[in-house]
């Protein structure tokens, strides 16, 4: 207890000075190449930004899946010659349903339905029902895996997205199953984000049904609003010609003719081939582009368009038409996502957070260190110096791990001060009441370190499991608060019961006084 | 002042005879704490942002915020209901906005859109800036509430847990509804002050939780100390000797959280001197609780059995 060994000391200086040059990156400006670069992150509540909290619509998911499987059962059954009535889709479970033409076609359905391809192995099985219907049924697993992936290609989608906006260094995270946070640093107004992300931005060409047939749904033929003029609605083919993903660039540009805003686009060649074919075999009629189940503009189709370039005209201003091109640029998005928190923070606030974090920080360092001084002395000093090392090894944890400093976590660092002391104290006062009961210099100090090691352990453990539960459960800034006090626990640990304790034993090494200063 | 201590808190020696005062120490808290649950039940709790949803918009107007020109903006945008309130200085004012009701159609989507309609609105303020905008849905509202109480029920249970295990059950027992009872002062404590309840207010409430705990285990880690100290000291006497022995540390460690936090109470911004003024409240509810509350529990949970085998010696 009461010797330290030349290396234990060695030791405890050189992660002192290893915090110290961990904490240099958070007093230059510019980056060093000679320093290990890691700075603090300044949360957005003291820098100013927008957080967006993003649900990602699971539901769509399904029913798009069901969608496509519905119509690979129609092919899978026509393919087979076999027939169908009343072809339906349950997103809740999961399931496309039909009834057989005939009872005794059942067989032959199943038969034909098993072989249809899949996407993964197992993805869904085909039973019969009870009351003589077929099920298609999509297996949990393989949903959960398709909205998994729905979610990392949505996450790649909106920094795509976020990045053409030429926003700096956003954050862009999964959280739980069905979320994603967007962190925006500097941008305090997050409208034009919230605009870009709230659209899907699936494009895709269809062919309109013609006048000759009626303007109603039907098998196959969906009723969907024009963008410019949402009470009037056009049949449109649900097969798709040519789709939105196909595409190679797209941009804004004034259309020479007409003096309108125009999304100029161009085809891979995959898209190419198709959108050639579809021309070629359909002019003299409509076809209609669709974008997130709205008419943006149904042509007539005049000639054969063969070059993989086309121009959609809908009434566009400048902003509009920018951010359709960056959005069929950046690709469309597997699902809809729509924000379900949003919290944004201006320049001007952040800056006044600061300021009051680090006077109360300031003011608060010095009424502790004062305190000790005044009511402990030459120990209370000693455990001064500890609460130095403590600031300054905190400084240099949250440095080394990237962490985000947040208002409440400048708190959190503070209260850890105030609580850091504690351990000396403990010491002190015992080996106050050790000298009162006559013990000598070093037994009192010895019965100290001893009897307070404990407690100290003890008290530390309860306050470490109540911040970890805080920072499982919380959210944003509260996490920073949760997570500056739980490593405030660790450096408290090192520099009292290391450091202070060190100080203490080197100078009754030095001065092997007969009297303590308690 | 470099040397030796220049203050003390209590002299050596101090024999303060507490026990005498423990059912008084044990009614009067008793009676705090329901009063502050007839306060909990009403008026209740001033619910935050994070808990109730909805909007809060703090916008800064160029000289003392004229509450009705600002209504005016907000009609033009077809805002309604909005609560309006100065906020730390007198150019600064926040506006509120509940959610939609829940039967309402596209009410996620409505309480997203109400924070850009309120933009709008200020925006037509010749001066007037947007300092801090923050849309919660009604769905997360509800998760971050849960997650709140749970990390505050499972922390109590852990601590339970923890003293169960580093003492014996009567412990831990009068510790942990020494906490809760902690915990209902707070709860009066921000009924009376109309400090909001938020996720903020969690972590002040664990933090005192925590520092409480702390103040508790150093008391009892005393009084085992004692027990086997002393085979034959009553009980009663024993306990006031080790809340004795270790009160100028009680009192040392809660003036240096005191003092760490009280800059905070008047620096630290209308944001988190709510905050701080729960700790600070906290910190002197967790050390009187104690040596008047878990002090006296023990006796009363302990009286038989902590002092069981020594009583043969008798």
């Amino acid at each position: 207890m009461m010797y330290y060994s030349r290396l234990k000391m060695a030791s405890v200086v050189a992660v002192c000075l290893l915090g110290v040059v961990l904490c240099l990156p958070n007093a230059l400006r510019q980056p060093s190449a000679a320093l290990p670069w890691r700075q603090i992150h300044l949360g957005l509540d003291l820098r100013g930004g927008s957080y967006l909290l993003m649900q990602v619509d699971m539901q769509s998911i399904t029913s798009d899946r069901l969608q496509t499987l519905a119509d690979g059962t129609r092919q899978a059954l026509l393919g087979a010659g076999l027939g169908y009535r009343n072809i339906a889709t349950d997103a809740q479970a999961g399931t496309v349903t039909f009834t057989p033409r005939d009872p005794s076609e059942t067989d032959a359905d199943l038969k034909a339905l098993r072989a249809m391809p899949t996407a993964v192995p197992g993805e869904f099985s085909v039973d019969r029902r009870p009351d003589g219907n077929i099920a298609i049924t999509l297996s949990p697993a393989a949903m959960h895996e398709r909205a998994r992936e729905a979610v990392t290609q949505s996450i790649e989608i909106v920094r795509r997205r976020i990045d053409a906006t030429g926003a700096v260094d956003p954050e862009i995270t999964r959280q739980g199953d069905d979320r994603i946070v967007v962190e925006l640093p500097g941008i305090s107004d997050p409208e034009h984000v919230k605009r870009l992300l709230g659209t899907t931005a699936k494009m895709t060409f269809h062919m309109v049904q013609d006048n000759a047939l009626g303007t109603v749904a039907g098998p196959g033929v969906t009723l969907l609003p024009m963008v410019n003029a949402p009470d009037q609605k056009l049949p449109i083919l649900d097969h798709v010609e040519v789709d939105g993903s196909d595409l190679t660039n797209a941009g804004a540009a004034i259309d020479q003719q007409t003096g309108e805003w125009a999304v100029n686009f161009s085809f891979d060649s995959v898209g190419a081939r198709a959108f050639a074919a579809t021309t070629q075999a359909n002019i003299g009629h409509r076809f209609a582009i669709v974008l997130d189940n709205k008419v943006v503009q149904a042509p007539v189709i005049r000639s054969a368009i063969t070059g993989g370039n086309g121009q959609i005209v809908g009434g566009f201003d400048a902003q509009s038409a920018t951010d359709l091109a960056l959005l069929l640029r950046a690709g469309a998005l597997p699902a809809p996502l729509s924000v379900i928190e949003q919290r944004s923070i201006g320049p001007s606030l952040g800056a006044d957070s600061i300021r009051a974090g680090a006077l109360s920080l300031g003011a608060g360092f010095v009424l502790v260190i004062a305190f000790m001084g005044l009511f402990y002395g030459r120990f209370g000093w000693y455990a001064n110096v500890a609460l130095l090392a403590n600031l300054v090894l905190m400084a240099a944890l949250l440095s080394l791990f990237q962490a985000t400093l947040t208002l409440p976590g400048m708190a959190g660092m503070l209260l850890t001060l105030g609580m850091a002391v504690d351990a000396n104290i403990l010491i002190n006062e015992r080996i106050r009441e050790e000298v009162g009961r006559g013990r000598t210099a070093l037994a009192a100090m010895q019965a100290g370190f001893e009897r307070a090691t404990s407690t100290i352990v003890d008290s530390n453990a309860t306050a470490l499991l109540a911040h970890v539960m805080l920072f499982v459960f919380g959210t944003g800034p509260v996490r920073g608060f949760a997570l500056t006090i739980t490593i405030g626990i660790v450096t408290t640990l090192f520099t009292t019961l290391l450091l202070s304790r060190m100080l203490m034993v080197r100078w009754y090494a030095r001065t092997r006084p007969t009297v303590l200063p308690v | 002042m470099f040397e030796r201590p220049l203050l003390r808190f209590v002299p050596n020696g101090t024999r303060i005879n507490f026990m005498r005062g423990r059912f008084l120490g044990l009614a009067t808290s008793a009676v705090l704490s329901v009063a502050s649950l007839i306060l909990f039940f009403h008026p209740g709790l001033t619910l935050g942002l994070d808990f109730r949803g909805g909007i809060v918009v703090e916008a800064r107007t160029q000289g003392p915020a004229d509450f009705a020109r600002i209504r005016a903006a907000l009609a033009t945008q077809h805002v309604a209901a909005a609560g309006l309130q100065s906020f730390g200085a007198p150019d600064d004012v926040l506006i509120r906005m509940d959610t939609p009701p829940a039967d309402a159609p596209d009410r996620e989507a409505r309480t997203q859109a109400m924070v850009d309609s309120v933009r709008h609105a200020i925006a037509t303020l010749p001066g007037a800036q947007v300092l801090r905008a923050d849309a919660v849905g009604a769905s997360v509202s509800a998760e971050l509430f849960r997650n709140g109480m749970l990390a505050l029920g499972i922390s109590l249970l852990m601590i339970l847990a923890y003293i169960w295990f580093r003492f014996e059950w009567e412990f831990a027992v009068s510790a942990v509804i020494t906490l809760v009872l902690d915990l209902t002062k707070t709860v009066g404590f921000l009924v009376l002050t109309h400090f909001e309840f938020d996720l903020v207010m969690v972590a002040a409430i664990l933090t005192i939780l925590g520092y409480s705990t702390n103040d508790k285990v150093v008391v009892y880690d005393r009084v085992r100390e004692n027990l086997r100290k002393y085979r034959t000291m009553p009980l009663a006497e024993l306990i006031d000797l080790s809340i004795n022995e270790t009160l100028s540390r009680t009192l040392g460690t809660s003036s240096t959280v005191f003092l760490a936090a009280l800059p905070l109470a008047l620096f630290g911004g209308a944001s988190l001197s709510g905050f701080a003024w729960v700790m600070l409240f906290g910190i002197v509810v967790g050390t009187s609780s104690s040596i008047f509350i878990a002090a006296p529990l023990l006796l009363l949970l302990g009286e038989r059995r902590l002092r069981r085998d020594a009583r043969p010696a008798r």
